[in-house]
């Protein structure tokens, strides 16, 4: 019994597509679509998430830059006072030989340009950690005041406008995803609509003669299943081929400018999958659901 | 087979469509239900087989009040009642073998059920060498047959056919009248509306007459027009 009834909806709902080609090919492209656009959504708020990480990782420390002409000695001593004070975590020292080659090495082929150099402009350095952003004011001033200081940078509103912008682009982003999964949704719920109006003497007949209700909705559930997916399976070959050519092309020729990268897409493939085809069968039952809730009421 | 008890309809847009009606049917026999058009015939066969709920009353079928069937349940009743509708609905892109096989798939029969049972049906009406036609290929009275025929194929308790003689000449009515004869006898109850006083008439049968929603005439061995 219930393999004839698997039978009976695989049947009938592939009958259903190749009925109505022209539909089920406007369906298709409309969910691929809305997924590709969603996508690309999707795509900005991972990378602005990942950049904002680095970016955030890398300026919420407080760099403090030493006096070329101090002694060695004094450095110590600056070390030891400024992990003295309250609300630092840790301070890590950075000769300035150190961060010559830290910047070498982050130059790549570049870093050869660096080697013309005659004398090192950079200066030693302490790192300062703190246990937390609120301490950075007080921390700061009291470094300050101590001798022997070229200069304190801290980029705390470079921080906080990094995170408040990235916030902004993932609640947008949302909305927009938002809109676009009602918008897919009223367009195979259309399709279904019109693949339902024109059997409706068949479904009409099904429910007279005594059809059970999953006998009768099974097949356009099935037929909006098929659709969704395939959908899916489009935009993320889209997507996906797309975004590894955007990447391979930017982080060739961009990162030395922008100085981040972008998610490699075999990162992010799989988790797209998933993601693509649970919103194209979703969209795809909802759909039907919905159409033939309007239609079957005999 | 079936009572209806105090049944009233009243459509949405305050249409009267059956007022205060009671009736019984008994288990095998076979009744006509005359009246114009608008008399209510077409919602009794609504209320039948639970497209529409009356407003008020009973509907007693086979000891269970179908008034209160679950939406679940709508489907189980439905397998009790076979309807042949005036316009026939068939399927015109299956074959007649496919229009009553499809009637038996529906309710989940074996395809070794429906091998053995669609060739009887079709002899029981005659269209045994036009199985592989298609239904706009045969006339008016064979498609007639074939709406019987699949009607019939999942063994209702009761048949109820509305004007099934409405559009076929009288010799073809009298042959469809025969087919109908033949599965009262087996033992399937008959409800048949009708406009068609000549088969009333010859028949004999029970006649219930409606006007405007209400029965104004119940008579065994009736005839179409009031019994004198």
């Amino acid at each position: 019994m219930t393999s004839r009834i698997f039978k009976h909806t695989f049947k009938q709902g592939i009958q259903g597509i190749m009925r109505n080609r022209t539909m089920s090919l406007a369906s298709i492209g409309s969910v691929a679509s809305v997924l590709v656009i969603l996508g690309l959504v999707l795509m900005v708020i991972l990378n602005v998430n990942a950049i904002s990480m680095s970016t955030k990782e890398t300026f919420d420390e407080i760099f403090v830059y030493l006096d070329d002409h101090i002694s060695n000695q004094r450095i110590r001593q600056i070390g030891e006072e400024i992990s003295s004070i309250e609300g630092t975590l840790a301070v890590v020292y950075q000769s300035k030989e150190y961060a010559l080659n830290q910047m070498k090495e982050e130059w790549g082929e570049d870093g050869r340009l660096l080697e013309g150099l005659v004398n090192n402009p950079l200066p030693n350095t302490y790192v300062v950690q703190l246990v937390d952003v609120s301490y950075a004011s007080r921390v700061i001033s009291l470094i300050e005041q101590k001798d022997g200081i070229e200069e304190v940078k801290y980029y705390k509103d470079i921080v906080e406008r990094l995170i408040a912008t990235a916030d902004f682009i993932q609640y947008f982003g949302m909305v927009v995803i938002l809109i676009l999964l009602l918008v897919s949704i009223f367009i195979i719920q259309n399709t279904i609509k019109i693949t339902v109006a024109s059997r409706k003497i068949e479904i009409e007949l099904m429910q007279y003669i005594g059809a059970s209700n999953g006998f009768v909705r099974g097949p356009f559930i099935f037929e909006g299943i098929v659709l969704g997916l395939l959908g899916s399976l489009l935009a993320i070959v889209i997507v996906l081929n797309g975004y590894d050519y955007l990447v391979s092309f930017t982080n060739e020729k961009m990162f030395a400018m922008l100085s981040f990268y972008l998610i490699p897409a075999q990162n992010i493939a799989f988790d797209f999958l998933i993601i693509f085809m649970t919103i194209g069968v979703g969209i795809g039952i909802l759909g039907s659901i919905v159409s033939l809730k309007k239609f079957l009421n005999v | 087979m079936f009572e209806f008890s105090n049944v009233t309809k009243v459509y949405k847009n305050k249409f009267t469509a059956v007022n205060d009606i009671s009736f019984k049917i008994e288990k095998g026999s076979f009744s006509f239900i005359v009246g114009k058009s608008g008399a209510g015939k077409t919602t009794l066969i609504k209320l039948l087989i639970k497209e529409v709920d009356p407003t008020e009353g009973k509907i007693i079928f086979n000891n269970q009040d179908i008034t209160k069937l679950s939406h679940r349940q709508i489907p189980l009743h439905r397998r009790k009642v076979g309807v042949i509708f005036q316009d026939f609905r068939l399927l015109d892109k299956k074959t007649v073998y496919e229009n009553i096989a499809f009637a038996m798939e529906m309710v989940g029969h074996t395809p070794k059920n429906i091998r053995r049972e669609v060739p009887t049906v079709l002899s029981m009406v005659g269209l045994s060498d036009k199985a592989n036609n298609f239904p706009n290929e045969l006339a008016g009275g064979e498609q007639q047959r074939i709406a019987i025929a699949r009607a019939v194929v999942n063994k209702p308790d009761l048949i109820i056919a509305d004007e099934p003689t409405g559009n076929l000449d009288p010799e073809t009515s009298y042959e469809i009248m025969k087919i109908f004869s033949e599965i009262n006898r087996r033992g399937t109850t008959v409800l048949m509306v009708t406009h068609d006083r000549a088969i009333v008439d010859t028949m004999k049968k029970r006649v219930i007459e409606l006007k405007n929603g209400r029965i104004i005439r119940d008579t065994e061995e009736g005839d179409y027009y009031h019994d004198l």
